[in-house]
């Protein structure tokens, strides 16, 4: 059931990352290769610095030491590469973060049509393709006080597609919604999936790891302690402290 | 057990009518109802009279004091010294170029106001960039074969709005770009911008007028001056922008960091971020301290009487002095009062609907 979509091009590349807050050691030599149509879904206890990782990639959080590398661009103090890297990095938020002043179709018109100058038009008809495609173009007019979370998240996915990324990093795409609209925003990123896009995520949706993930990374206290195909990951954990934390989420 | 669906009944009669109101907000117990019944007695024994000096008793035609015999107000007075009132010392052959700079100013924003007119854009970015160069030579004069009139003749009511819509216009993009420095990571923007707000919001508006209009030409070269207005104007501005950078600095402060999170994720640059994303959201959650500042700027503006300009308190006081119309000095005061309270009250009234219209719905969580 499992299609991989990988190629052997290197897509996002962690090498001895490290980060602190302050004194707080966050993320300790993380090291990560993941490969273009990979999707890699990360869990872990709260606190074991997963969203801090993802964050790193797009720059959203500062990374003391090591190298980040995506799409071929050092991600490095250069803020021409920061911005290439956000416009190939697409981010799906906890809290989807729309723009409540704007109306959704205004939500995904405004990169593309600043970031990268894409006509107005272009852009329009391009948004209502991927707004189809999230199958809510008929909220296009609204704003997003009026939509409910399931279809606001799915309007946040919509409004990264609008660049066009070849990343997507999902951090914890459905810990905000009520439980029958998870369902909604796992279909689409699931179909997501199928086109082969190149995903990492953070979640808790195990069923979704078992599904659509290449590869399942378990983190704790800011390391990468285990990393496995899905059934070795879910049926067969190495470590002690994975088996806990499994035991723990899949107990209910 | 059986579930069926129930009908929706009208409310009890008590509830809705005239009696029902009175009930409910008046008369509900009664502690409350006593406190209505003084409240009422106090207002109108108060109000009874006031209305009667101001409406029925007064005398409103005439030409001198003579005509003030009611016993009542004296309006003849205010009617006699509106023009004063109004253009100050501004030649009176020329009152018509204040009138247009007037008219045209209400139109437009009555323009922008209305919500069905079109291209509100272009009026607005008319109003604020060409809008300001047509009415100072309007005012100023000098060009096209309009009379110079200087500044010092400016006067009334006109000097008053002068100041206040300048220092309103001034101070509110350069309070926005403190606010940004202020929060700016570069900590040599930063500190010049928390140095700057700190000593202007330190200092008493009377002060600032007081070096603009005294000190500051001291140190100027012998021989050199500028306008005196025209300092007093750079005075206000740069006093207000201090408070403007903070009320700025707490409607950014309010903004959800997911919003610049999610601006920085799709690639928008600093000030793009700020100009689509930020600033319009926090721009609306400002708009009661925004106004509230614009609204103490406008009465403020009658401060620069003690620096010998006549906006339209000065003109008011010195009505007062004329020994034709001595002992009328309630009336210019009132007259005052209610030109400011109009201004004032146009704009908490014009921030409330803005407020509501750009509500769009409750979802602004982060």
């Amino acid at each position: 059931m499992n299609h991989s979509h990988a190629t052997d091009k290197l897509m996002v590349e962690l090498r001895d990352l490290n980060k602190w807050y302050g004194e707080f050691h966050v993320l300790k030599n993380i090291n990560l290769e993941v490969k273009q149509g990979e999707k890699i879904v990360i869990c872990g206890p709260s606190g074991s610095g997963k969203s801090t990782m993802i964050r790193c990639i797009n720059h959203l959080e500062e990374h003391q030491k090591g190298d980040i590398i995506v799409n071929d661009i050092p991600l490095n103090e250069d803020i021409k590469n920061i911005e290439a890297i956000r416009k190939d990095v697409g981010m799906v938020f906890q809290h989807f973060n729309l723009f409540p002043h704007l109306t959704v179709l205004e939500n995904c018109v405004l990169a593309p049509i600043w970031v990268k100058k894409m006509p107005r038009k272009e852009a329009e008809a391009q948004a209502m393709e991927l707004l189809e495609r999230v199958k809510i173009p008929d909220q296009a007019l609204k704003y997003p006080g009026q939509l409910s979370g399931g279809q606001q998240q799915r309007v946040a996915i919509a409004r990264s597609l609008c660049m066009n990324p070849d990343v997507m990093l999902f951090d914890e795409p459905t810990s905000a919604l009520d439980p029958e609209m998870i369902k909604e925003v796992l279909d689409v990123m699931i179909e997501l999936a199928n086109e082969g896009m190149t995903m990492l995520c953070v979640t808790h949706e195990m069923g979704f790891a078992k599904t659509v993930a290449d590869r399942v990374i378990f983190m704790d206290g800011g390391q990468i302690v285990e990393e496995n195909e899905p059934h070795e990951f879910f049926n067969n954990p190495q470590h002690e402290r994975t088996q806990l934390f499994l035991s723990q989420i899949l107990q209910h | 057990m059986k579930y069926e669906i129930q009908p929706t009944l009208p409310p009890p009669s008590s509830m809705i009518g005239v009696v029902g109101w009175l009930r409910k907000n008046l008369f509900n117990g009664p502690t409350n109802s006593v406190a209505t019944i003084v409240v009422g007695y106090f207002l109108i024994s108060f109000l009874v009279p006031t209305i009667q000096w101001i409406f029925i008793d007064s005398d409103w035609v005439g030409t001198s004091r003579d005509a003030c015999t009611s016993g009542g107000a004296c309006w003849v007075f205010i009617a006699n010294r509106l023009d004063q009132f109004l253009y100050g010392f501004y030649p009176e052959t020329e009152h018509w170029r204040p009138q247009l700079a007037f008219i045209i100013m209400i139109g437009s924003i009555i323009w922008l106001v209305l919500p069905q007119t079109p291209k509100k854009g272009l009026v607005a970015i008319l109003l604020l960039v060409v809008y300001p160069i047509i009415a100072y030579f309007l005012l100023y004069g000098d060009v096209f074969g309009l009379p110079q009139v200087e500044t010092h003749l400016w006067g009334g009511l006109t000097l008053t709005l002068v100041l206040a819509v300048v220092g309103i216009v001034a101070s509110l993009p350069l309070g926005i770009v403190l606010a940004l420095g202020r929060q700016s990571d570069m900590p040599i923007v930063k500190s010049v911008c928390v140095t700057f707000i700190e000593i202007w919001r330190g200092v008493p508006l009377i002060t600032v007028l007081f070096m603009a209009s005294v000190m500051l030409p001291l140190f100027f070269p012998e021989g050199m001056s500028f306008d005196k207005l025209l300092r007093a104007l750079i005075g206000i501005t740069l006093f207000q922008s201090a408070y403007m950078a903070e009320v700025i600095r707490g409607g950014l402060q309010a903004i959800p960091k997911g919003q610049y999170e999610a601006a920085d994720a799709l690639g928008l640059g600093y000030w793009q971020k700020m100009i689509l994303v930020i600033m319009p959201q926090a721009l609306k959650l400002m708009i009661p301290g925004i106004v509230n500042t614009f609204i103490a700027l406008f009465k403020d503006t009658s401060l620069v009487l003690i620096i010998g300009l006549f906006d339209v308190l000065a003109i008011g006081q010195a009505a007062n002095q004329d020994p034709d119309w001595i002992g009328y000095s309630t009336e210019s005061y009132l007259f005052i009062a209610l030109l400011f309270w109009v201004f004032c009250f146009s704009m908490s009234r014009y921030s409330q609907h803005l407020e509501k219209k750009l509500h769009t719905g409750h979802g602004n969580r982060a």
